[in-house]
């Protein structure tokens, strides 16, 4: 079908399909020894007529034409000693298996010696790529269709342009056409003409940068003109991208520290411990989901989906182990918790690391997470961290409703605002602590769980995160969560835009001293607690 | 509690009149003379010979003693729990690093008069400017004490000023050791990155692989211990000590009562921050490295675990847990490496659950029920 | 002040080394004069338009319902709480806004806690060495030394609160009654010109009740002192002149007779339940 919309040259067609069974018992069918005659051309010394020959063989419209130029392309289109063109199926060793290139008939091993190979150099090997995407642009498969339109761009040249209109016209699929359109108009604006400078404005692929750079660098001031307004155009919408992307790595590492943070927030906001080992609950949810993945093989989808309720509880059951079993015995020694907290979580890691392995585990990204979703040239969104994005949201919003709604919400609130009135008032605050602590613990589950699907799986997985995740409590203000919603999302956007500039390590050290100065503004953090309550 | 009898006295001499200080003393003098002959005086091969390694071995837990002494400083008396004294140790070890780099000259593998290797590796043309006077003994053990003081001066006066007080300090401390760390290894910083500074020659002329040299720097860590140990003493048996004693128990009333207590805290934490800087100072030529892994969080809450072990607020119980952890470090690792970390948290949760006073209040808990039989109504503190 | 003791305090006898603070001006009268003070919490007004004078010398108590504004008051005074609006003076010189808690402590205005606080580590003798008002920069406090005469002056104290023969025990093991005592003597170390008292007898038994009213009565006259107080008997018992805070504000002033039959008075007080909060 395609063939018929192709180049519209040859018209053998019809013929061609009735004559392939004939060609395979008598190798002097008039297909075949026009098909022979292409390859004959291939094998001379000038690199020139190798080029025409190429071209020759793309025009031929011949079924073989693709095999035969990703076989130049790879070096395994070879002339043996007997006349015959054969592909070489695999070239090690000294005999390598071949096959007749017209018929594709396997023809047993044969020596290297008996081989001669057809040699390219790299202006034929920029030529063989395009001539293979132009093929591949009459593939039945869409996807094939889109990638080797794809791989057109900036590779077109004067005939490619003029064989590359009429697909365009044709051509059924948006994206095919769009990226055609592109590659021929990188093209004419390398030529200097101002049809491509036109139709490249506003395009963002880096190619169609190139090409107006050149463009601009015309001899005609009106075209180099047209081509600098382009560019800087370009440029702009490329700034606005880039801020974007960086927005979205940003927000999303708030998320992870919405996430990382929001759990100690409760239990530091009720309690006024800060609870060490937070970082291994996390890990512990991580390894949750690595679990359930190990106990569900094939279906890492529903192993995470299953590790959402699995990781909370086993989180939040350790969470109240160590409430009960160590935090109970220092109230009021927030300082002697700390400490107590810190060798739980030495011995969490260290447990990983003895029952499990001290090496990182792999935790699958189901299907529907992989992959990005792409918005532009210069713009792709990962579906990964979205999806952790949404379900820091979402996590966000089920502690807003379990501490504005319920009965334990209500009784949290009273205890962080003022223990002994709230007790005093008939609410038990041991029982709204072992609570608290086991929500708190769930949720850092929770972060682990959303975390295994961005970074490795490893007994040091939550280490990295207490310091981060408290700065986020202390920047945001204690016993809010408000604050630590913004918090988390406005430290994370303020790394990502500061890591470009300042690296990563430097990042992260503005980040921290930020924090010391902004705690000398704001003592209390971004939404503090006000009244006398507070003062005490 | 009886300080009347001798706060008539100067109060630098003060400690000496104490029954306390006098058996410290007695007992660290009598251990550097004991290891100094059975070092020296015993021949090889006898069971009790003490070999130049745990000579090595025992300096090195003298200068975590001193280090353990400056944060019982600070915590034990001022109630300031700093998961950071881990950053003044590592920057004094530093300074000392850096005067040893500078004497090593041209007997490094490059051959370089000036840089050190790691410089001449990174294609570096001069040294930086902070690597300047360092090649100064004078001047680098003056930076020994005067950068961590600085830090902490910078550090203690930004949040002191501000009220950052009890958990929140902690954390803002360990965040302050931890980007330390991140900093340190960078290669850009000019301190060896992650390998650090190694590959020391001598101190002072003394070449540092000799054994004398080793039994040297143990008998001066010994001594610096001891002089760190009396001027703490005297700060906290001082009125200023009662301040902030005072401070760590009620801060507004302490202030209400018309101290300054910001300056207080900043005073003793800068104190404490420059013995720590000594401490990794006197450690440092005796591991013969230092490089970015002293910054790291876990060592600091680490020497946090020797105080809480010993027993705060009384600096004896700093360098007795300081010693106890160490060792059993030693043996641990050298046992069976992986039940370390398990021991060390366990311990940790031990010590804070049914030890709160450590090993010094079991030992003055003991002693009393030996003196008198009805206990005294003394109340929880 | 003898002279003597004034020829003891070094700073004193030469002007050059007299401490920065100037002293308290109260030749018109009043040591403490407070203006239109008002405060807001988020809105709520803890104080409302509140004038107040203190005269030299005079013990005054302050009374009112839960929520009257005097605890915050007190904050203002001290420099805990800092008002939205209006002006507080410490005699005619002093504007006590311009001031941090410790600047205003040094200046002569002491404070007792509603809880008492005494650092319970310390003996009591060492609670009052700290209090005792002296050097209290870094290095003078560190190499300060016991002499006789500060001994003997501690010993005065301990004498006037009845706790010398618990001089030696540490705080921590006193009895509630006996550590407001201590409080007072801490404040009575720093030679205060105006004291103020938060509610001293509360928790107290009968006679530790009749010692702390001869007490505060006893320092009238030396010191100004003001007393906020619940118990209306201990008040009786010891009141000059009477001030009656409600809903932030000055309601009535006079002798306990004159405001305990003030209309407006009785009426706040019978319909007080509702003022209950926290």
């Amino acid at each position: 079908m395609r063939r018929f919309l192709s180049l519209g040259l040859l018209c053998l067609v019809l013929l061609s399909t009735a004559m392939t069974a004939q060609a395979q018992s008598d190798p002097s069918t008039p297909d075949d020894q026009a098909a022979l005659a292409l390859l004959s051309a291939l094998d001379v010394n000038s690199y020139r007529d190798k080029g025409e020959a190429i071209t020759a063989i793309l025009q031929s419209d011949d079924e073989r034409a693709r095999d035969w130029l990703q076989a130049l392309l790879d070096g395994r289109l070879q002339r043996a000693d007997d006349g015959r063109f054969v592909l070489v199926l695999d070239n090690r060793g000294r005999d390598w298996p071949v096959a007749d290139a017209l018929t594709k008939e396997s023809l047993g091993d044969m020596s290297r010696r008996d081989l001669d190979r057809i040699g390219i150099n790299n202006a034929l090997r920029n030529q063989l790529r395009s001539a293979i995407a132009v093929v591949d642009l009459y593939s039945p498969n869409v996807e094939r269709r889109r990638s080797s339109a794809d791989r057109l761009l900036g590779e077109v040249d004067g005939e490619l342009a003029e064989t590359l209109e009429p697909v365009i016209a044709e051509a059924e699929d948006d994206h095919v056409r769009m990226r055609l359109t592109q590659a021929v108009a990188i093209y004419r604006a390398e030529q200097g003409e101002m049809a491509g400078v036109e139709a490249l404005t506003g395009s963002l692929h880096p190619r169609a940068r190139v090409a107006l750079g050149r463009a601009a660098n015309s001899d005609d001031p009106i075209v180099a003109d047209a081509a600098a307004a382009a560019l800087a155009g370009i440029e702009q919408q490329l700034k606005i991208n880039r801020g974007l992307e960086t927005l979205y790595f940003g927000l999303s590492l708030g998320s992870v520290l919405v996430l990382a943070a929001i759990g100690l927030a409760i239990t530091f906001g009720v309690m006024g411990v800060i609870n060490m080992a937070h970082g291994e609950l996390m890990m512990l949810g991580a390894y949750t989901t690595w679990m359930m993945q190990q106990l569900l093989p094939g279906q890492p989808g529903l192993a995470l989906i299953l590790s959402i309720p699995a990781g909370f509880m086993v989180a939040a059951l350790v969470g109240i182990a160590i409430e009960r079993g160590v935090i109970q015995f220092l109230k009021g020694r927030p300082l002697e918790t700390l400490l107590a907290t810190f060798g739980i979580s030495l011995i969490l890691q260290q447990l990983v690391r003895t029952v499990i392995s001290p090496l990182n585990r792999t935790v699958v990204t189901p299907e529907w997470m992989s992959g990005s979703l792409v918005i532009n040239d210069a713009l792709s969104l990962t579906l990964n961290r979205m999806y952790v994005l949404g379900f820091a949201l979402v996590v966000f919003a089920g502690l807003m409703l379990i501490m504005r709604r319920t009965r334990l919400g209500l009784e949290v609130r009273a205890v962080t605002q003022n223990r002994a009135m709230a007790r005093s008032m008939g609410i038990r605050a041991t029982r709204v602590d072992i609570m608290t602590f086991a929500l708190g613990s769930g949720v850092a589950g929770l972060a682990g769980v959303a975390l295994s699907q961005l970074t490795n799986v490893g007994p040091n997985l939550g280490q990295n995160y207490i310091i981060d995740s408290f700065m986020v409590v202390v920047f945001g203000g204690v016993g809010n969560l408000w604050g630590t919603l913004v918090a988390g999302l406005s430290l994370g956007i303020i790394n990502q835009v500061l890591e470009p500039w300042a690296g990563a390590v430097l990042a992260k050290i503005i980040v921290l001293v930020f924090i010391i100065l902004f705690i000398q503004k704001r003592p209390r953090g971004l939404f503090p607690q006000k009244g006398r309550a507070a003062e005490g | 509690m009886m300080t009347q009898a001798t706060s008539s006295q100067f109060w630098l001499t003060r400690p000496f009149g104490e029954r306390a200080t006098q058996t410290f003393l007695g007992v660290l003098f009598a251990a550097l003379l004991l290891v100094t002959v059975l070092h020296l005086a015993v021949p090889q091969g006898h069971p009790l010979h003490v070999n130049a390694y745990t000579v090595n071995l025992f300096g090195k837990y003298l200068s975590y003693a001193l280090l353990a002494v400056a944060v019982d400083l600070v915590w034990g008396y001022l109630g300031i729990l700093s998961l950071g004294h881990g950053a003044f140790f590592a920057i004094g070890g530093y300074a000392m690093g850096m005067y040893l780099m500078r004497q090593i000259g041209e007997r490094g593998t490059y051959g370089h008069p000036v840089l050190p290797d790691f410089m001449v590796f990174l294609n570096w043309e001069s040294l930086p400017w902070y690597w300047h006077g360092f090649d100064m003994a004078w001047f680098a053990f003056a930076m020994v004490l005067l950068a961590p003081g600085l830090l902490a001066l910078v550090f203690g006066f930004l949040a002191f000023r501000s009220r950052v007080t009890g958990v929140y300090l902690s954390i803002i401390t360990q965040a302050l050791t931890f980007a330390l760390m991140l900093a340190f290894f960078r290669n850009e910083m000019g301190f060896g990155g992650n390998n650090g500074l190694t590959d020391f020659r001598e101190l002072l002329g003394f070449n540092l692989r000799s054994d004398a040299t080793r039994l040297g720097l143990f008998i001066a860590t010994g001594v610096a211990l001891a002089l760190g140990y009396i001027l703490c003493r005297a700060i906290v048996t001082s009125k200023l000590g009662r301040v902030c004693v005072a401070t760590r128990d009620a801060e507004a009333r302490t202030r209400f009562i018309g101290y300054r207590v910001e300056r207080f805290q900043l005073f003793v934490f800068v104190v404490s921050a420059m013995l720590a800087g000594l401490a990794g100072a006197l450690y440092v030529p005796q591991v013969g490295i230092i490089n970015p892994s002293e910054f790291s969080p876990l060592f600091s809450i680490e020497i946090v675990l020797w105080v809480a072990l010993g027993g705060r607020a009384t600096l004896y119980g700093a360098v007795i847990g300081a010693i106890l952890v160490n060792y059993a470090k030693t043996i641990f690792t050298g046992i069976m490496p992986d039940a370390w970390l398990f021991a060390l948290g366990a311990l940790f949760v031990l010590v804070t659950v049914l030890l709160p006073k450590g090993v010094a209040g079991l030992l003055s808990h003991l002693k009393r029920r030996k003196e008198d039989d009805h206990l005294p109504k003394e109340a929880a503190v | 002040m003898s002279l003597l003791q004034s020829l003891k305090a070094r700073d004193r006898v030469f002007e050059f080394m007299a401490p920065e603070a100037s002293p308290v001006d109260v030749r018109h009268g009043p040591i403490l004069y407070m203006e239109d003070v008002t405060v807001s919490f988020d809105g709520f007004k803890a104080i409302n338009n509140l004038n107040l004078t203190i005269d030299d010398g005079e013990l005054r108590c302050i009374i009112g319902p839960n929520g009257a504004g005097k605890t915050t008051m007190m904050d203002i005074i001290t420099g805990k709480t800092r008002p939205t609006e209006g002006s507080v003076w410490f005699g005619s010189r002093h504007n006590l806004l311009h001031m941090n808690e410790p600047e205003i402590a040094s200046l002569g205005i002491g404070r007792k806690f509603q809880k008492p606080t005494v650092f319970e580590a310390l003996s009591v003798f060492e609670n009052l060495e700290l209090a005792m008002a002296a050097d209290k920069r870094i290095f003078p406090t560190l190499t300060a030394r016991m002499t006789g005469e500060i001994k003997d002056r501690i010993d005065d104290v301990l004498e006037t609160i009845g706790l010398t023969a618990l001089r030696f025990q540490p705080a921590g093991i006193l009895s509630h009654g006996q550590k407001q005592w201590l409080e007072i003597g801490m404040l009575l170390m720093q030679r205060p010109r105006l004291l103020l008292v938060d509610e001293p007898v509360a928790g107290m038994t009968e006679q530790e009740m009749e010692r702390t009213a001869e007490l505060l009565t006893g320092l009238a006259g030396k010191q100004s002192v003001v007393v906020v107080e619940h118990d209306m008997g201990f008040v009786r018992s010891i009141a000059r002149k009477v001030t009656v805070l409600h809903q932030g504000s000055v309601l009535a002033e006079g002798s306990m007779d004159q405001v305990s039959n003030d209309p407006k008075v009785v009426e706040v007080y019978l319909g007080s339940d509702e003022e209950e909060s926290a």
